[in-house]
C-alpha cells in the first residue's frame, strides 16, 4: 500500500486528508480549504483506499452515506404509498380482495392491487430494502468507527499551525509567551471540565469525547433490532393464535399443545352512563354508546398429562384472572389479549310438539345447538332429529346446507313418530319459517325458548424475538441520546513565533463553545476566537461539500 | 372543574398574545441600538410567556382532574397540547440563546396552534377500553414534546429563510416561502371562522351514514359547503345554506364530512385575509417580514435549528416509536401493524434521519438545512391533520 509521509514524519495511509500526527493537510482538497473539513479526522477509510476486487466495490458502495440516505428516502417513500389505500391485513376476509379494491377505489385500486401494494410491507423488495439498509448501516459504522477511533486515540497534543489556522474557531494573541498564562488556563480549562494534556509549549484540552461513540452506538441498536425483526420469519420462536371461549366453557388453549386449559366464567361489556355528567356530551355526539369494558372472567389451568399421550386431563387450577384490553393474562411467557366478542350467540333451543287439531300442547324439548341429540322422547312421542344445519343457507344447488358449526342461523329437520299414526311426519324449521314439506302434519313443533350465551375472542400470543427487539431499542436509544445531549469539544493552544495561537474544534452548537472559550480567554488576556466561516464560505462549502 | 379548565386556557391564550407584544418591542429598542432596553423587555416577555405557559399548565392539570385521565385524548385536546410543547420548547430554547426574535416568530405559531384546536369539539370525552392505559399519558406527552421541539427547529429554519432569501426578485424559494406563511394564515383565518360562527351559535345537521355504516347525525358549527357523502339536512335545518359538493365516499377518518367542510372554509377565509394583507402591505408577506429579522446572525439560527432538532429527535423517537410498540404489543397484542398513523409517524423518523445524515455527512447547513425542517414540520401536520381526515385506522379520534 503507497504510505504518505508528512513533514512532521508521521507516515499516512493513503486517502489520508489530514496527517494523523500533527494534522496538516495532505491531500489537494484540504489544502485548498479555508476552513478544515474534520469529518473522521480526516483519517483514510478502507472504503478510500481500495478500489479493485468486487468485494471492494460492494463495501463502498454500502460505506457510502450517500446510498445510506438513497436507501433511507426509497423506504421512505415506499412506506408512505402502502397508506395510500388500505392493506390487505385491515380488510375483511371473507370477500374476494382483487375485487375488494376495485370495487372501492376504481381503476387506481385496481392498479394498486395489481403491483401488489395491498401487501406492500410484506413484499420481497420492501424487506429487500430493510435487507440492504441493515447492511449499510454496518458497512458504513465499520468503515468509519475504526479509523475515527485510532485518530481520536492517538491523536497529538502539538499540531501544524496551518492545521490550527483553518480551524473554525481561531485566536491570535501576538507578543505572549504562552508559558506566562499556561498554568492560568489550564487552571480554567480543568473548571470546565476539560481533560488537558500538554507537550513542550503546546496544549490539548478535550471534553466529551464520547459522544463521538453515539452514533455507532445507536446503530448497533438499529442492526440489532432489525435481525430481530427478521428473527420473526422462523416460526419456531413465535405463535400468534386466536380462540373463541364461550361462557362456562373450558378449552385447551391453542397454541400451548395442551398444556393449558381455560375456563370463561363471563364476558362482560359494559358501556358509559350515558347521563355522566362529565362525559355527557361526548358521549351524546359519538351517538349514546361508548363502550366502557370489554372483560373476560377466566380460569388457568395447567394440564397435568399435557406430555403423556393418552390420559384425560388432568387440570390444576394456576390462576383467576379478568383479562380487559390492555391487561393481558400472562404465563409461561404466553400472553392472552381481549380481542373480539360475540353476545348473544344461541347455545340451546326449546321446542313444543302441538297437535294442530286440537291445540293441545304434548310436550317441550330442548336441543343443544353446539352438541345435539338424535332423539328426544316426550310420553309415547318420538321426535328424531334428521338433520341440523347450524348456520344454515340454501347452497348454489337450492339444497340446505351449513356455513359453519356455529350456531348463528340453526336450521332443523325434525320427525315425529307419535302412538296415533303409523307413518311418521316431517318438519323443517329454521328462524322465522317452518316449512311442512307434505302440508298434511297434524303435529307442529313450535320455537319455545332460546337460551344465548356471549362469547369472547381471545388471541394468544408467544414471542421469542421481543427481548432481541427490547436490547435493540435500549441501545438505539442510548446511542441517539449519547450523540445528541453531548457534544465533543477540542481547544488546540501553540506557542507561535509571533505569539499564541489558540484553535477549537467541535461537532456541534459552535456558538456556545465560541462563548465558553471566549469566557476563559477574556479572564487570562488572550484575544478572543473568531468564528473564520460565514455565509458566503458556506455556499462554497455546499458546493465541494458532498464529494464523497 | 372543567369550567375552571377552560378559562385557564383562555387566560393563556391571551397572555401568550401579551408577551408577543412585548418581544416585538425589542425590536424597536434594537433599531435604536437601545441594548439594556431590548434586552430587558425581551426578559419581561419571557416572564410574561412563563406565566401563560404556567397557566396553560392548569388548564392541562385540572382538565386531568375533571376528566381522569390526561388531555391528550381526542384532537382538540392534543393539538392544544402540542401548541403548549411548542411554547415550552421555545422556553428553554431562550433561556440558551436569548433571542427576542426566535419569541416573535414561536408565540404567534403557538397561539395559532391553540386556536386551530378550537375547531375541533371541545367536550371532555369518556375513554374508550384501548385508551385505558398509563401508556396513553408517557406515549402522547413524549411525543407532543417530541414533536414541539422539532417543531422550533422549524422555526428557527424559517427565520434563517426569511433572512437570506433574496426577495427583490421572484423565485422558486420566494414562492414556497409565502406558501408556508399562506398556509399559517389559513390556520388563523378557520380560527377566526369557527370563532364568529360559534359567537353567533350557528349549527347545521345532516342525517348521514357515516364511516362504520351507522346510521347517525353530524352537526357542523359552519355552514356546509361540503356535505356529507349521501347525507340529507335533517328537517328544521333544511332551508339552511348549502350544501353545494358532497364530500367523497373514500374520505373514511371520523367525521371526515365536518373535517373537509372546515378545511374548505379555512382555505376561504386565509386566502381572503391573505388577500387583504398582501394589498395593504403592497408586496410579498414573507418580504414584508424580512426587515423583522434584519439583525439576526444566520448562523445562529442555523444552530439553533439544528439543536432543536438534536434535542426533539431522541424525544420524538422515544414516543412516537418505542413508546409506541410496547404499548401497541399490550393493546393490541403487537408492537407493529403498519396502521397509517404508525407508517407516518416512521416516514417522520426516516425523514429526520436522513436530514441528520445529510448535514453530518453531506455538509447540507444552512438554506438546505432550513427547507428540509420545513418538510419535516409539514410531515408531522400531515399526520396530525391529513392522516385522520382520509384515513380510518386505529388511531382514529374526534
Amino acid at each position: 500500500m503507497k504510505l504518505l509521509s508528512c513533514s512532521c514524519g508521521h507516515t499516512n495511509p493513503k486517502g489520508t486528508e489530514l496527517c494523523g500526527g500533527c494534522g496538516k493537510p495532505i491531500s489537494e482538497q484540504a489544502n485548498n480549504e479555508k476552513t478544515l473539513n474534520m469529518r473522521y479526522e480526516g483519517a483514510a477509510r478502507r472504503s478510500q483506499a481500495y478500489h479493485k476486487s468486487v468485494v471492494d466495490r460492494i463495501w463502498n458502495f454500502f460505506s457510502s452515506v450517500k446510498v445510506g440516505v438513497w436507501i433511507i428516502v426509497i423506504l421512505l417513500i415506499a412506506s408512505s404509498i402502502g397508506t395510500i389505500f388500505p392493506q390487505h391485513m385491515y380488510i375483511p376476509t371473507n370477500i374476494n380482495i382483487g375485487q375488494y379494491y376495485e370495487n372501492e377505489f376504481g381503476f387506481l385500486g385496481k392498479l394498486y392491487y395489481d403491483l401488489g401494494f395491498h401487501n406492500l410491507y410484506k413484499s420481497w423488495w420492501y424487506l429487500l430494502l430493510l435487507a440492504a439498509l441493515t447492511v449499510s448501516l454496518i458497512i458504513a459504522s465499520v468503515d468509519r468507527f475504526f479509523p475515527l477511533y485510532r485518530s481520536l486515540k492517538n491523536q497529538r497534543v502539538k499540531k501544524h499551525v496551518t492545521f490550527m489556522k483553518k480551524q473554525r474557531l481561531v485566536s491570535e494573541t501576538n507578543n505572549l509567551k504562552f508559558n506566562f498564562v499556561k498554568n492560568n488556563i489550564i487552571k480554567q480549562l480543568e473548571e470546565k471540565k476539560y481533560k488537558v494534556t500538554t507537550d513542550g509549549d503546546s496544549l490539548l484540552a478535550e471534553k466529551g469525547r464520547f459522544s463521538r461513540w453515539g452514533p455507532y452506538v445507536n446503530h448497533i441498536g438499529l442492526i440489532t433490532f432489525l435481525l430481530g425483526g427478521m428473527l420473526r420469519f422462523s416460526p419456531e420462536l413465535f405463535v400468534d393464535e386466536f380462540m373463541w371461549i364461550r361462557d362456562g366453557e373450558t378449552s385447551s388453549i391453542p397454541g400451548t399443545n395442551g398444556e393449558y386449559y381455560l375456563e370463561s366464567d363471563q364476558f362482560l361489556l359494559e358501556l358509559y352512563d350515558e347521563d355522566d355528567e362529565t362525559f355527557q356530551n361526548a358521549i351524546q355526539r359519538a351517538g349514546g354508546t361508548v363502550v366502557k369494558t370489554y372483560q373476560t372472567s377466566v380460569t388457568l389451568y395447567r394440564n397435568q398429562n399435557y406430555d403423556q399421550l393418552r390420559g384425560d386431563p388432568d387440570l390444576q387450577e394456576i390462576k383467576t384472572y379478568d383479562i380487559r384490553v390492555n391487561e393481558p393474562l400472562k404465563f409461561d411467557r404466553f400472553a392472552l389479549y381481549q380481542l373480539n366478542y360475540k353476545l348473544n350467540e344461541f347455545k340451546a333451543m326449546d321446542f313444543k310438539l302441538i297437535n294442530e287439531e286440537t291445540e293441545e300442547e304434548i310436550g317441550q324439548i330442548r336441543v343443544d345447538l353446539f352438541n345435539p341429540e338424535m332423539n328426544y322422547e316426550i310420553n309415547d312421542y318420538t321426535i328424531t332429529l334428521k338433520d341440523y344445519f347450524p348456520d344454515f343457507y340454501l347452497n348454489s344447488e337450492g339444497v340446505p346446507s351449513t356455513k359453519s358449526s356455529i350456531p348463528d342461523n340453526p336450521a332443523f329437520i325434525f320427525e315425529v313418530n307419535s302412538p296415533e299414526k303409523e307413518e311418521s311426519e316431517v318438519s323443517f324449521l329454521s328462524i322465522g319459517s317452518n316449512f311442512d314439506p307434505n302440508e298434511s302434519n297434524t303435529y307442529i313443533i313450535r320455537l319455545a325458548g332460546v337460551d344465548m350465551n356471549h362469547v369472547s375472542g381471545l388471541t394468544v400470543r408467544k414471542d421469542f424475538t421481543l427481548p432481541f427487539l427490547v436490547v435493540g431499542g435500549v441501545i438505539f436509544m442510548i446511542g441517539l441520546v449519547q450523540g445528541s445531549y453531548w457534544t465533543h469539544r477540542r481547544i488546540w493552544i501553540r506557542q507561535e513565533a509571533e505569539g499564541v495561537i489558540i484553535a477549537a474544534h467541535t461537532n456541534k452548537n459552535w456558538f456556545g463553545f465560541a462563548r465558553e472559550i471566549n469566557g476563559m480567554a477574556e479572564k487570562v488576556n488572550l484575544s478572543q476566537v473568531t468564528d473564520q466561516t460565514n455565509i458566503n464560505e458556506e455556499k462554497e462549502r455546499e458546493k465541494y461539500g458532498g464529494s464523497e | 372543574m372543567a369550567e375552571v379548565s377552560s378559562n385557564f386556557l383562555m387566560v393563556a391564550f391571551f397572555t401568550y398574545i401579551v408577551a408577543l407584544v412585548f418581544f416585538s418591542l425589542t425590536l424597536s429598542f434594537e433599531k435604536k441600538k437601545e441594548v439594556t432596553k431590548s434586552k430587558r423587555w425581551g426578559r419581561i416577555g419571557f416572564t410574561i410567556a412563563s406565566v401563560g405557559f404556567l397557566s396553560q399548565l392548569g388548564y392541562f392539570i385540572t382538565r386531568w382532574m375533571a376528566g381522569g385521565h390526561a388531555p391528550v385524548s381526542n384532537m382538540f385536546e392534543y393539538i392544544t397540547f402540542l401548541g403548549m410543547t411548542i411554547i415550552l420548547a421555545f422556553l428553554i430554547l431562550y433561556l440558551i440563546y436569548r433571542k427576542s426574535v426566535l419569541g416573535i416568530f414561536t408565540l404567534p405559531v403557538g397561539i395559532i396552534i391553540i386556536a386551530y384546536a378550537s375547531v375541533f369539539p371541545s367536550d371532555i370525552s369518556p375513554l374508550i377500553p384501548a385508551l385505558q392505559s398509563n401508556w396513553l399519558h408517557i406515549h402522547v406527552i413524549t411525543t407532543a414534546v417530541g414533536q414541539g421541539i422539532l417543531g422550533i427547529g422549524f422555526i428557527a429554519g424559517l427565520i434563517y429563510l426569511i433572512r437570506v432569501i433574496d426577495q427583490s426578485k421572484k423565485s422558486k424559494q420566494t414562492f414556497w416561502l409565502e406558501t408556508i406563511i399562506y398556509t399559517m394564515i389559513c390556520a388563523v383565518g378557520i380560527a377566526l371562522t369557527v370563532w364568529g360562527a360559534s359567537a353567533m351559535n350557528y349549527s347545521v345537521t345532516f342525517d348521514w351514514v357515516n364511516e362504520l355504516g351507522v346510521e347517525t347525525q353530524i352537526s357542523y358549527e359552519l355552514p356546509a359547503i361540503v356535505g356529507p357523502h349521501e347525507g340529507e339536512l335533517v328537517h328544521l335545518d333544511e332551508d339552511k345554506f348549502g350544501p353545494l359538493l358532497e364530500t367523497p365516499s373514500w374520505m373514511k377518518g371520523v367525521d371526515a364530512p365536518r373535517k373537509l367542510n372546515t378545511f374548505l372554509w379555512s382555505i376561504l377565509s386565509g386566502s381572503l385575509l391573505y388577500v387583504v394583507l398582501r394589498l395593504t402591505l403592497r408586496n410579498r408577506l414573507s418580504a414584508a417580514l424580512q426587515p423583522l429579522v434584519k439583525s439576526v446572525n444566520p448562523h445562529l439560527f442555523d444552530e439553533v435549528s439544528y439543536r432543536s432538532i438534536l434535542i426533539g429527535f431522541p424525544i420524538f423517537t422515544l414516543g412516537a416509536l418505542i413508546f409506541a410498540m410496547i404499548w401497541a404489543q399490550i393493546a393490541w397484542t403487537r408492537f407493529w401493524g403498519w396502521d397509517p398513523k404508525e407508517v407516518w409517524a416512521l416516514i417522520t423518523f426516516l425523514f429526520y434521519a436522513a436530514y441528520l445524515h445529510l448535514r453530518l455527512s453531506k455538509g447540507w447547513h444552512g438554506e438546505k438545512s432550513a427547507w428540509l425542517l420545513v418538510i419535516g414540520f409539514a410531515l408531522i401536520m400531515f399526520n396530525l391533520l391529513v392522516v385522520n381526515l382520509v384515513v380510518a385506522g386505529l388511531h382514529s379520534y374526534a
